[in-house]
């Protein structure tokens, strides 16, 4: 990873080799919104005969999403980022990829002859979902992704990419504040990923909650990214279609407040 | 300020032990016994070293980084065992655990500004940041008796984060 956030595609080129069996990437930052060259690291490992894995799950919900353009094998993304419940997704493969593989689970509507001798699977892709499904789960993605596409992939991204520029330039204008991630807002995802200085990120998080903010504090289950921006943890403010300008002034209002609250504070 | 609550969880004396910690630093001197504390999942740590003469702490220092609340409370802790018999100091540990539990310190524990605490108690997603310190120091003691091996410590029951 670069400074700004964005990968070092010479070392990506370094690091995919012969030896490369899956290149598993994900296509928008959880913890600083970057979007990753996904077709350009998809072509090195297919040169070198490898598969491609991209997590969409930051993706797919914000912005159009094409897995021939990507040139993604699996794609997979999650239901509770993109208005549908808790606990379902989607594991997209390619056909081929999908008919060369044995299946993980045995279960309810995964085979098709079952003998003491041998058994043969259902089709793609009931023999790779064993067992009951999540199926009132996956009906409410299903009616969420109904909804977006409704609303329209593009209108969501170009939403949100006028919230995170005027987000960037609010938030960068506070005294103390400092964003992680690309300065181009077309280079990111809905995520503004900041620190203020002298105030632990969860100490920014209490403030904002007490103003009825709601941001993630933590190191996102990405400590190296962490280690390599040498912060403990940071705020991070996660933008969608029903966010406004207005709260985004919320935000900066509430992150002026924790800094005079703290104010003072050099630890 | 924007709630009672919040101000009750960040009491003026905790942001004062925030911005002015008590016995930060290296001990002058050889340490009886140590331990660390990490609630690796929101980055709070915390390193004790404690030098115990005649079964008294006779000086101990803490170092780390993390969020307001872990810090004062290491700042406060030192503060209230320093020249307290280890069974003493022990007596403290629990007295603080029961503390966050409940909402108000044992009768018999006279813990002056460790009160200022006592807000955490509404806050359960901070308890650990408040307890990381209490915790790392009853691991010092029970290493320094040879009662147990001084393992890292964390007050983070959580076993993964969530993206």
């Amino acid at each position: 990873m670069l400074p700004d956030g964005t990968l070092d595609m010479d070392e990506a080129r370094r690091l995919i080799t012969d030896r490369t069996r899956l290149l598993s990437v994900t296509h928008v930052s959880n913890a600083l919104g970057t979007i990753v060259p996904v077709r350009e690291l998809a072509d090195l490992a297919h040169a070198r005969g490898a598969l491609v894995c991209v997590d969409a799950a930051q993706s797919a919900p914000h912005m159009p999403v094409d897995v021939e353009a990507l040139g993604a094998d699996f794609l997979a993304f999650s239901g509770h980022k993109m208005l549908g419940p808790t606990g379902t997704g989607v594991l997209w493969a390619r056909r081929a990829v999908l008919e060369a593989m044995e299946p993980m689970f045995g279960g309810g509507d995964m085979i098709l002859t079952v003998a003491l001798e041998q058994s043969t699977w259902n089709d793609i892709p009931h023999r790779f979902e064993a067992g009951t499904p999540h199926i009132a789960g996956v009906i409410g993605l299903g009616k969420a992704i109904d909804y977006l596409e409704t609303l329209g992939m593009e209108e969501i991204r170009r939403h949100e990419v006028e919230l995170v520029d005027y987000a960037l330039r609010r938030l960068g204008d506070v005294p103390g504040v400092t964003i992680f991630g690309p300065p181009d807002p077309k280079a990111r995802g809905g995520v503004v990923s900041f620190e203020l200085e002298g105030v632990h990120p969860h100490d920014i998080g209490q403030v904002l909650d007490s103003y009825g903010i709601a941001v993630r504090t933590g190191h996102h289950c990405a400590q190296p990214v962490m280690a390599a921006l040498d912060v403990p943890a940071t705020a991070r403010a996660s933008f969608y279609l029903y966010n406004t300008t207005d709260e985004v002034d919320a935000l900066v209002d509430g992150v002026r407040q924790t800094a005079k609250f703290f104010g003072g504070v050099s630890a | 300020m924007a709630s009672i609550e919040l101000e009750e969880l960040y009491r003026e004396i905790l942001l004062e032990h925030y911005r002015s910690p008590r016995n930060r630093g290296a001990l002058d001197g050889a340490a009886s016994c140590a331990a660390d504390g990490a609630n690796p999942l929101c980055g709070d740590e915390v390193h004790l070293d404690v030098r115990v003469e005649d079964g008294r702490i006779a000086d101990i220092r803490f170092a780390g980084s993390g969020c307001s609340i872990s810090q004062a409370s290491s700042s406060l802790m030192t503060e209230y065992v320093k020249g307290r018999t280890i069974e003493e100091a022990l007596r403290g540990v629990e007295a603080f655990q029961e503390m966050m539990v409940k909402g108000a310190a044992p009768a018999d524990v006279d813990f002056g500004d460790i009160e200022a605490l006592i807000g955490v108690a509404k806050f359960p997603a901070r308890v650990k940041c408040a307890s990381l310190a209490w915790k790392t120091l009853e691991q010092a003691l029970r290493s320094a008796s040879g009662r147990e091996p001084a393992a890292a410590v964390t007050t983070d029951e959580r076993m993964a984060g969530n993206a």
